[in-house]
Protein backbone atom coordinates (compact mmCIF):
# COMPACT_ATOMS: atom_id res chain seq x y z
CA UNK A 1 0.00 0.00 0.00
CA UNK A 2 1.35 3.24 -1.04
CA UNK A 3 -0.18 6.85 -0.66
CA UNK A 4 0.97 9.14 -3.42
CA UNK A 5 1.43 12.63 -2.43
CA UNK A 6 -0.26 14.07 -5.38
CA UNK A 7 -3.17 11.66 -4.93
CA UNK A 8 -3.48 12.87 -1.57
CA UNK A 9 -3.95 16.40 -2.47
CA UNK A 10 -6.02 15.77 -5.22
CA UNK A 11 -8.53 13.91 -2.93
CA UNK A 12 -8.48 17.14 -0.96
CA UNK A 13 -9.71 19.64 -3.69
CA UNK A 14 -13.52 18.76 -3.70
CA UNK A 15 -13.41 19.67 -0.12
CA UNK A 16 -11.23 22.62 0.48
CA UNK A 17 -13.95 25.32 -0.06
CA UNK A 18 -13.37 28.64 -1.59
CA UNK A 19 -13.42 30.67 1.91
CA UNK A 20 -10.81 28.01 3.06
CA UNK A 21 -7.32 29.19 4.14
CA UNK A 22 -4.46 26.87 2.79
CA UNK A 23 -0.90 26.97 4.40
CA UNK A 24 1.29 25.05 2.24
CA UNK A 25 5.57 24.11 2.27
CA UNK A 26 7.62 22.71 0.19
CA UNK A 27 6.71 20.21 -2.45
CA UNK A 28 3.37 19.80 -0.63
CA UNK A 29 2.94 23.64 -1.54
CA UNK A 30 4.91 22.91 -5.02
CA UNK A 31 2.17 20.08 -5.93
CA UNK A 32 -0.76 21.92 -4.38
CA UNK A 33 -0.44 24.92 -6.08
CA UNK A 34 -0.32 23.78 -9.38
CA UNK A 35 -3.12 20.95 -8.95
CA UNK A 36 -5.33 23.68 -7.09
CA UNK A 37 -4.12 27.44 -7.58
CA UNK A 38 -6.22 29.80 -5.74
CA UNK A 39 -6.35 32.69 -4.46
CA UNK A 40 -6.41 32.42 -0.50
CA UNK A 41 -3.59 29.90 -1.28
CA UNK A 42 -0.79 31.12 1.90
CA UNK A 43 2.59 30.18 0.57
CA UNK A 44 4.64 33.35 2.55
CA UNK A 45 5.93 30.63 5.41
CA UNK A 46 9.70 32.38 4.81
CA UNK A 47 11.69 30.36 7.61
CA UNK A 48 11.46 26.49 7.39
CA UNK A 49 9.18 24.72 9.94
CA UNK A 50 6.92 27.94 10.93
CA UNK A 51 3.76 26.90 8.82
CA UNK A 52 2.08 25.75 11.83
CA UNK A 53 2.64 29.04 13.33
CA UNK A 54 1.65 31.43 10.29
CA UNK A 55 -1.73 29.16 10.41
CA UNK A 56 -2.44 29.46 13.77
CA UNK A 57 -2.17 33.25 13.55
CA UNK A 58 -4.45 33.14 10.59
CA UNK A 59 -7.03 31.18 12.13
CA UNK A 60 -7.16 33.27 15.69
CA UNK A 61 -7.28 36.04 12.93
CA UNK A 62 -9.99 34.60 10.77
CA UNK A 63 -12.36 32.42 13.17
CA UNK A 64 -14.99 32.33 10.76
CA UNK A 65 -12.45 30.33 8.02
CA UNK A 66 -11.58 27.13 8.25
CA UNK A 67 -7.38 27.12 7.79
CA UNK A 68 -5.72 23.90 6.42
CA UNK A 69 -2.02 23.19 7.17
CA UNK A 70 -0.08 20.44 4.95
CA UNK A 71 2.94 20.55 6.15
CA UNK A 72 6.35 18.29 5.76
CA UNK A 73 7.50 16.12 8.63
CA UNK A 74 10.88 17.98 8.47
CA UNK A 75 9.56 21.01 9.22
CA UNK A 76 7.34 20.00 11.73
CA UNK A 77 10.02 18.13 13.48
CA UNK A 78 11.64 21.96 13.46
CA UNK A 79 8.42 23.86 15.18
CA UNK A 80 7.47 20.50 17.42
CA UNK A 81 6.32 22.86 20.01
CA UNK A 82 3.86 24.61 18.20
CA UNK A 83 1.71 21.72 18.49
CA UNK A 84 1.66 22.10 22.53
CA UNK A 85 0.58 25.98 21.49
CA UNK A 86 -2.22 25.17 18.58
CA UNK A 87 -3.66 22.51 21.13
CA UNK A 88 -3.58 25.84 23.47
CA UNK A 89 -4.92 27.92 21.72
CA UNK A 90 -7.89 25.94 20.90
CA UNK A 91 -8.35 26.95 17.55
CA UNK A 92 -11.36 24.72 16.41
CA UNK A 93 -11.28 26.10 12.61
CA UNK A 94 -7.36 24.48 12.13
CA UNK A 95 -7.23 20.86 10.45
CA UNK A 96 -3.15 20.05 9.89
CA UNK A 97 -2.08 17.54 7.48
CA UNK A 98 1.56 16.24 7.58
CA UNK A 99 2.73 14.87 4.44
CA UNK A 100 5.46 12.71 6.00
CA UNK A 101 7.69 11.44 3.43
CA UNK A 102 10.74 10.51 6.36
CA UNK A 103 13.04 12.40 4.68
CA UNK A 104 14.09 16.05 3.73
CA UNK A 105 13.23 15.75 0.28
CA UNK A 106 14.11 19.39 -1.47
CA UNK A 107 17.59 19.01 0.64
CA UNK A 108 18.78 16.36 -0.88
CA UNK A 109 16.15 13.39 0.75
CA UNK A 110 18.84 12.76 3.67
CA UNK A 111 16.37 10.85 6.34
CA UNK A 112 14.72 12.66 9.33
CA UNK A 113 16.15 11.67 12.82
CA UNK A 114 14.10 8.99 14.01
CA UNK A 115 12.73 8.21 10.75
CA UNK A 116 11.62 5.15 11.58
CA UNK A 117 9.97 5.32 14.55
CA UNK A 118 8.89 9.07 15.03
CA UNK A 119 4.99 9.22 15.82
CA UNK A 120 3.52 12.29 14.55
CA UNK A 121 -0.29 11.51 14.93
CA UNK A 122 1.11 10.53 18.92
CA UNK A 123 3.07 13.45 19.51
CA UNK A 124 -0.38 15.38 18.27
CA UNK A 125 -2.57 13.74 20.25
CA UNK A 126 -0.24 13.54 23.36
CA UNK A 127 0.26 17.48 23.02
CA UNK A 128 -3.38 17.97 23.18
CA UNK A 129 -5.19 18.06 19.69
CA UNK A 130 -8.84 17.49 19.78
CA UNK A 131 -8.18 14.23 17.00
CA UNK A 132 -5.17 12.75 15.42
CA UNK A 133 -5.27 10.02 13.04
CA UNK A 134 -2.61 8.35 10.08
CA UNK A 135 -3.26 6.71 6.85
CA UNK A 136 -1.07 4.87 4.35
CA UNK A 137 -3.63 4.35 1.36
CA UNK A 138 -5.58 6.40 -0.81
CA UNK A 139 -8.67 4.55 -0.21
CA UNK A 140 -8.23 5.18 3.82
CA UNK A 141 -7.91 8.76 3.62
CA UNK A 142 -10.47 8.99 1.06
CA UNK A 143 -12.84 7.24 3.01
CA UNK A 144 -11.86 9.04 6.42
CA UNK A 145 -11.79 12.71 5.31
CA UNK A 146 -14.98 14.24 5.67
CA UNK A 147 -15.64 12.58 9.10
CA UNK A 148 -12.60 14.44 9.65
CA UNK A 149 -12.91 17.65 8.62
CA UNK A 150 -16.79 17.52 10.02
CA UNK A 151 -14.77 17.26 13.52
CA UNK A 152 -13.56 20.57 15.68
CA UNK A 153 -10.33 21.48 15.14
CA UNK A 154 -7.74 21.76 16.20
CA UNK A 155 -7.09 18.09 14.28
CA UNK A 156 -4.15 16.25 12.68
CA UNK A 157 -3.55 13.71 9.99
CA UNK A 158 -0.77 12.61 9.11
CA UNK A 159 -0.09 11.17 5.62
CA UNK A 160 2.42 8.33 5.22
CA UNK A 161 3.62 9.06 1.61
CA UNK A 162 5.68 8.76 -1.38
CA UNK A 163 6.19 11.40 -4.18
CA UNK A 164 4.09 11.24 -7.01
CA UNK A 165 4.20 13.31 -10.56
CA UNK A 166 7.25 15.73 -10.42
CA UNK A 167 5.50 19.14 -9.89
CA UNK A 168 8.05 22.24 -10.68
CA UNK A 169 9.51 23.77 -7.53
CA UNK A 170 8.62 27.66 -8.34
CA UNK A 171 10.36 29.18 -5.31
CA UNK A 172 10.28 32.64 -7.10
CA UNK A 173 6.35 32.37 -6.62
CA UNK A 174 6.26 31.51 -3.23
CA UNK A 175 8.58 34.51 -2.11
CA UNK A 176 7.34 36.92 -4.66
CA UNK A 177 5.09 40.14 -3.42
CA UNK A 178 2.70 38.73 -5.71
CA UNK A 179 1.85 36.33 -4.02
CA UNK A 180 1.39 38.02 -0.71
CA UNK A 181 -0.50 40.45 -2.40
CA UNK A 182 -2.70 37.91 -4.09
CA UNK A 183 -3.66 36.42 -1.03
CA UNK A 184 -4.30 39.48 1.20
CA UNK A 185 -6.64 40.76 -1.18
CA UNK A 186 -8.36 37.49 -1.61
CA UNK A 187 -8.65 37.80 2.47
CA UNK A 188 -9.82 41.13 3.01
CA UNK A 189 -12.65 40.95 -0.28
CA UNK A 190 -15.72 41.35 0.90
CA UNK A 191 -17.84 38.34 1.62
CA UNK B 1 6.89 55.59 40.40
CA UNK B 2 9.30 53.15 41.74
CA UNK B 3 13.13 54.25 41.66
CA UNK B 4 15.74 51.79 41.23
CA UNK B 5 19.52 52.25 42.77
CA UNK B 6 21.68 49.98 40.73
CA UNK B 7 25.66 49.42 40.50
CA UNK B 8 26.21 53.48 40.77
CA UNK B 9 26.16 55.59 44.36
CA UNK B 10 23.60 57.75 43.89
CA UNK B 11 22.08 56.76 40.60
CA UNK B 12 18.45 56.85 41.09
CA UNK B 13 16.05 56.14 38.19
CA UNK B 14 12.40 55.74 37.15
CA UNK B 15 10.50 53.09 35.82
CA UNK B 16 7.71 53.19 33.38
CA UNK B 17 4.69 51.99 34.09
CA UNK B 18 2.97 48.61 33.04
CA UNK B 19 -0.22 50.02 32.46
CA UNK B 20 0.69 52.87 30.87
CA UNK B 21 2.44 50.69 28.62
CA UNK B 22 -0.86 48.25 27.85
CA UNK B 23 -2.86 51.88 27.56
CA UNK B 24 -0.61 52.62 24.94
CA UNK B 25 -0.99 49.31 23.14
CA UNK B 26 -4.51 49.77 23.37
CA UNK B 27 -4.42 52.89 21.55
CA UNK B 28 -3.01 51.65 18.73
CA UNK B 29 -5.71 49.37 18.34
CA UNK B 30 -3.87 46.04 19.75
CA UNK B 31 -5.76 43.37 20.77
CA UNK B 32 -3.46 40.25 20.26
CA UNK B 33 -0.77 39.34 22.91
CA UNK B 34 0.97 36.87 21.83
CA UNK B 35 3.98 35.83 24.65
CA UNK B 36 6.75 33.74 26.05
CA UNK B 37 7.22 34.90 29.50
CA UNK B 38 10.05 37.31 30.54
CA UNK B 39 11.27 37.63 34.26
CA UNK B 40 11.78 41.86 32.77
CA UNK B 41 8.30 41.97 31.46
CA UNK B 42 6.21 39.54 33.56
CA UNK B 43 4.70 41.36 36.88
CA UNK B 44 4.55 45.07 34.81
CA UNK B 45 3.20 43.72 31.65
CA UNK B 46 2.92 40.15 31.29
CA UNK B 47 0.67 38.94 34.57
CA UNK B 48 -1.50 41.93 34.40
CA UNK B 49 -2.16 41.30 29.94
CA UNK B 50 -3.01 38.37 31.06
CA UNK B 51 -5.74 39.41 33.42
CA UNK B 52 -7.05 42.10 30.70
CA UNK B 53 -10.47 40.82 29.33
CA UNK B 54 -9.99 43.41 26.28
CA UNK B 55 -6.44 41.71 25.53
CA UNK B 56 -6.64 38.17 23.70
CA UNK B 57 -2.98 36.55 25.01
CA UNK B 58 -1.88 33.69 22.98
CA UNK B 59 1.11 31.65 24.78
CA UNK B 60 3.98 30.38 23.10
CA UNK B 61 6.72 27.61 23.48
CA UNK B 62 9.19 29.13 21.89
CA UNK B 63 9.65 32.77 20.12
CA UNK B 64 9.66 31.95 16.59
CA UNK B 65 6.31 30.78 16.90
CA UNK B 66 5.12 34.00 17.99
CA UNK B 67 6.72 35.98 15.16
CA UNK B 68 5.08 34.18 12.72
CA UNK B 69 2.10 34.71 14.64
CA UNK B 70 1.94 38.19 14.70
CA UNK B 71 3.02 38.16 10.80
CA UNK B 72 0.69 35.96 10.00
CA UNK B 73 -2.10 38.39 11.32
CA UNK B 74 -1.40 40.83 10.46
CA UNK B 75 -2.82 40.33 6.73
CA UNK B 76 -6.49 41.30 7.53
CA UNK B 77 -4.73 44.29 9.62
CA UNK B 78 -4.99 42.02 12.65
CA UNK B 79 -2.55 44.64 15.29
CA UNK B 80 -0.84 42.20 17.68
CA UNK B 81 2.79 42.40 19.66
CA UNK B 82 5.13 39.68 20.42
CA UNK B 83 6.21 39.99 23.95
CA UNK B 84 9.76 38.19 25.17
CA UNK B 85 13.07 38.40 26.23
CA UNK B 86 15.89 39.19 23.93
CA UNK B 87 17.19 35.90 24.03
CA UNK B 88 14.07 34.78 22.20
CA UNK B 89 14.47 37.63 20.16
CA UNK B 90 18.18 36.61 19.23
CA UNK B 91 16.41 32.94 18.58
CA UNK B 92 14.26 34.17 16.19
CA UNK B 93 16.42 36.46 13.78
CA UNK B 94 16.25 34.17 10.91
CA UNK B 95 11.65 34.36 11.10
CA UNK B 96 12.48 38.24 11.35
CA UNK B 97 14.50 38.30 8.74
CA UNK B 98 12.09 36.33 6.50
CA UNK B 99 8.63 37.84 7.20
CA UNK B 100 9.37 40.63 8.70
CA UNK B 101 12.10 41.83 6.20
CA UNK B 102 12.04 40.18 3.61
CA UNK B 103 7.96 39.68 3.03
CA UNK B 104 8.13 43.24 4.62
CA UNK B 105 5.25 42.53 7.40
CA UNK B 106 4.17 44.24 10.23
CA UNK B 107 6.13 42.91 12.88
CA UNK B 108 5.86 44.40 16.46
CA UNK B 109 8.28 42.91 19.52
CA UNK B 110 8.39 44.30 23.08
CA UNK B 111 11.52 42.96 24.62
CA UNK B 112 12.53 43.00 27.92
CA UNK B 113 16.18 43.05 28.27
CA UNK B 114 17.33 40.49 30.63
CA UNK B 115 20.59 41.87 32.92
CA UNK B 116 20.67 45.25 31.48
CA UNK B 117 21.35 47.44 35.03
CA UNK B 118 18.63 49.95 35.11
CA UNK B 119 21.03 53.62 34.94
CA UNK B 120 23.35 52.37 31.75
CA UNK B 121 22.55 52.59 28.26
CA UNK B 122 22.51 49.23 26.68
CA UNK B 123 25.71 49.63 25.15
CA UNK B 124 27.36 50.22 28.58
CA UNK B 125 25.61 47.11 30.18
CA UNK B 126 28.47 44.51 31.43
CA UNK B 127 26.06 41.83 29.83
CA UNK B 128 27.75 40.81 27.11
CA UNK B 129 24.20 39.80 25.61
CA UNK B 130 22.49 43.25 26.28
CA UNK B 131 24.89 45.05 24.66
CA UNK B 132 24.73 43.39 21.28
CA UNK B 133 20.99 43.91 20.56
CA UNK B 134 21.01 47.32 19.30
CA UNK B 135 23.59 46.69 16.96
CA UNK B 136 22.15 43.37 15.93
CA UNK B 137 18.82 45.11 15.10
CA UNK B 138 20.94 48.18 13.59
CA UNK B 139 22.90 45.14 11.33
CA UNK B 140 19.27 43.71 10.02
CA UNK B 141 18.05 47.52 9.99
CA UNK B 142 15.11 47.34 12.00
CA UNK B 143 13.31 49.53 13.27
CA UNK B 144 13.97 49.62 17.45
CA UNK B 145 13.39 52.00 20.48
CA UNK B 146 14.27 52.17 24.18
CA UNK B 147 11.69 52.22 26.84
CA UNK B 148 13.45 52.97 29.63
CA UNK B 149 11.59 56.46 31.62
CA UNK B 150 8.03 57.16 32.09
CA UNK B 151 7.73 59.43 29.29
CA UNK B 152 9.22 56.57 26.72
CA UNK B 153 5.74 54.87 26.46
CA UNK B 154 3.93 57.80 24.82
CA UNK B 155 5.86 57.46 21.87
CA UNK B 156 4.37 53.93 21.59
CA UNK B 157 0.99 54.23 19.33
CA UNK B 158 2.99 56.13 16.86
CA UNK B 159 5.88 53.63 16.55
CA UNK B 160 3.18 50.77 16.12
CA UNK B 161 0.98 53.12 13.75
CA UNK B 162 4.50 53.38 11.47
CA UNK B 163 5.58 49.75 11.46
CA UNK B 164 1.79 48.82 10.33
CA UNK B 165 1.46 52.05 7.93
CA UNK B 166 5.03 51.01 6.26
CA UNK B 167 4.58 47.26 6.81
CA UNK B 168 7.95 47.07 8.64
CA UNK B 169 8.41 45.49 11.91
CA UNK B 170 9.33 47.28 15.20
CA UNK B 171 11.31 46.24 18.01
CA UNK B 172 10.72 47.99 21.38
CA UNK B 173 13.45 47.18 23.63
CA UNK B 174 12.25 47.39 27.62
CA UNK B 175 15.64 48.54 29.56
CA UNK B 176 13.69 48.79 32.55
CA UNK B 177 11.13 46.37 34.52
CA UNK B 178 7.68 48.20 34.33
CA UNK B 179 6.13 48.69 37.40
CA UNK B 180 3.25 46.48 38.14
CA UNK B 181 0.83 49.25 39.35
Amino acid sequence: MTLRRDDALKALIPLVNDEDIVVAVYQSCFDWLALNPRDLNYVAVGAMGQASSHALGLALANPARRVFVFDGDGSLLMNLGSLVTVAGAGVANFYHFVFANRVYEVNGSHPLPGADTVDFAGMARAAGYAGARSFEDLDGFRGGLPGLLEAPGPQMTVLEIVPGAPYPRDYAYIHSAAARQRFRAALNRPR
Amino acid sequence: MVLATAGKPGAAVAHPRGAEIIARLKTAGVREIVALPDIVTSDGLLWPISRDPELRLTRVCKEDEGVSICAAMSYNGTRAVMLMQQTGLMDSLNVIRAVGVDYELPVVMLVGLQGKEPHLAPEESAAYGVRIIRPVLDAMQLSHSLIEEPSDVDHIPEAIAAAYAASRPHVFLIGRSPEAS
